[in-house]
């Protein structure tokens, strides 16, 4: 039992008892530890990764969101475009057709005073020629009771006559 | 308030500790005065010695005449008797023969077990019987290992039981440990894919030696023998280590060794002097292991204990002086039970480490 000499009793039980522990240790202590350690690292590993996917995931949903709503956006304005677009042209064709329309009736409104015109023309001048010859009736009853301006009034209606 | 608390406990643990100690080794010197027949004097040499040194029994006090001590089986084999097994208590603290059977006080084989004679001399015919006793080193080391069984199997239990829940208790006190050893010395000694199959042993490695070194600074029992500073507790241990490392080489280790590239070539041919200093390499690293812990907790025995035979060196001369020097004494004693604990744990890492550095070795050549 020297102080830097080496005593094989103490060699024997320490391989015997350490060996024996060692043996125990590994598998019903550093086993489940390491394993439950290294189990539970993977574990909140996992756990972090899958929440790092489902950040992703609804950032690319926002963005997605975010793409639908500039969509929906761009579809609407696309839409009131071609609302006023619309509107302005049936307006327009309207117009046109209003237009035309008017015209057709300043047309027909003019034609009828033509029409009006030519009958009331027409009107006047039989009225006119009843009216004349009314006067003339009147005129040759009158002048008929004397013969000699009868007689000139022939002959000047007969002048008359011949000029045209 | 906390940190002052542990401070006042620490304090007066020690003191309580040292309470327990002076009153030991007065005994001891006692008795060591006692056994040094011709010279009453106080020989601090045989009293420090004694305390480090291994023993058949566990001394812990002597009040007058009777002495306190666990007694230990002592186990020894001869070919003409056989088995013999008996109590170290038979000895009466190596002074009476037993069975045929004494400790040896003096000649080549001091502090041995001898066969004797009738007259209770050594029998220089007989061979020394094969001894397979129980000493004082074996017995704390095998009550270390129990104290690591019971603690990291309920550990382990605990982690089988609940495996994803946070640790607590006991479990969380070493669990940061495991992971250090782990996380700083494992895997960056020996590499991420291979250095799960060393766990376990650099676990138990790392917590044997560090359980017997704070149990050795402890002065009661089951503390204060010296396991972690007995070269053949060292030795073993780093031959385990040597051997994990011989049993986990490759070609390229060996090649390494016998042929190591960029060494010029007049190195290795005719004389081998290099593949010569590389294989004394590999039996020096684990005798350096076994050497440097054995040292380390061997020279903290032996301050701490210095300071303790101060007290009684002046108390011999003066009993006003041994007080007087008590206080200093107990103060130094404090503050190297202090660095002890530190020492404790540097070293249990640096051995922990050196071993997980030699297994990362004996692939490295391969990258």
């Amino acid at each position: 039992m020297g102080l830097v000499t080496p005593d094989y009793g103490t060699i024997f039980w320490m391989v015997l008892a350490f060996g024996l522990v060692f043996m125990l240790l590994k598998k019903f202590a550093w086993k489940p530890i390491l394993n439950s350690l290294k189990n539970r690292e993977q574990s909140i590993r996992e756990a972090l990764e899958a929440a790092d996917v489902a950040r992703g995931e609804m950032a690319k949903l926002q963005a997605d969101n975010e793409l639908v709503l500039q969509q929906a956006r761009k579809e609407r304005d696309a839409l009131l475009d071609e609302a006023r677009e619309m509107r302005e042209s049936m307006i327009e064709e309207a117009r046109d057709k209003a237009a035309l329309e008017a015209e057709k009736v300043v047309l027909k409104a003019r034609k009828q005073i033509e029409n009006e015109k030519l009958s009331a023309l027409s009107d006047i001048r039989k009225q006119i020629s009843e009216l004349s010859i009314q006067i003339a009736e009147k005129v040759l009853r009158k002048e008929l009771s004397n013969a000699a301006d009868h007689e000139s009034l022939i002959q000047e209606m007969l002048k008359d006559i011949k000029l045209n | 308030m906390r940190k002052w608390l542990v401070w006042c406990l620490l304090i007066s643990s020690t003191l309580g500790a040292k309470a327990g100690n002076p009153a030991c080794s007065k005994d001891t010197i006692h008795q060591a005065a006692q056994e040094n027949t011709g010279h009453e004097q106080f020989d601090p040499g045989v009293f420090i010695m004694e305390h480090v040194m291994d023993s058949y029994e566990w001394h812990i006090m002597t009040i007058g005449e009777t002495h306190i001590s666990i007694p230990l089986p002592v186990i020894l084999y001869t070919k003409e008797r056989g088995l013999v097994v008996f109590w170290s208590s038979k000895f009466h603290q190596g002074h009476k023969a037993y069975k045929g059977f004494a400790v040896a006080q003096e000649g080549p084989n001091k502090g041995k077990i001898v066969e004797v004679d009738v007259n209770g001399e050594e029998d220089p015919s007989k061979s020394l019987p094969v001894d397979l006793s129980i000493t004082k080193t074996v017995f704390a080391m095998m009550m270390s290992l129990i104290l690591l069984l019971i603690i990291f199997i309920s550990i382990g239990r605990q982690y089988r039981k609940a495996p994803r829940k946070a640790p607590k208790g006991l479990q969380s006190l070493m669990e940061p440990v495991i992971l250090f050893i782990r996380d700083e010395v494992a895997v960056p000694s020996i590499g991420k894919e291979r250095y799960e199959r060393f766990m376990p042993f650099l676990l138990t490695i790392f917590f044997f030696i560090l359980f017997n070194n704070i149990l050795g600074i402890i002065p009661v029992p089951p503390g204060g023998a010296n396991v972690t500073g007995n070269i053949t507790i060292t030795g073993v241990l780093a031959f385990f280590t040597f051997l994990i490392t011989t049993f986990s080489t490759d070609k390229h280790y060996w090649k390494h060794i016998y042929n190591e590239e960029g060494v010029p070539w007049w190195l290795k041919f005719p004389v081998p002097l290099m593949p010569f200093i590389e294989l004394l390499g590999v039996f020096t690293k684990p005798l350096v292991l076994c050497i440097r812990l054995f040292a380390n907790i061997l020279a903290g025995h032996f301050i701490a204990l210095s300071f303790i035979v101060l007290i009684f060196i002046f108390g011999q001369i003066n009993w006003i002086a041994g007080y007087g020097v008590s206080v200093i004494s107990v103060l130094f004693y404090i503050f190297m039970t202090i660095l002890e604990i530190l020492v404790a744990f540097i070293q249990a890492y640096v051995f922990t480490l050196l071993s997980a550095l030699y297994f990362g070795m004996a692939r490295e050549a391969e990258h």
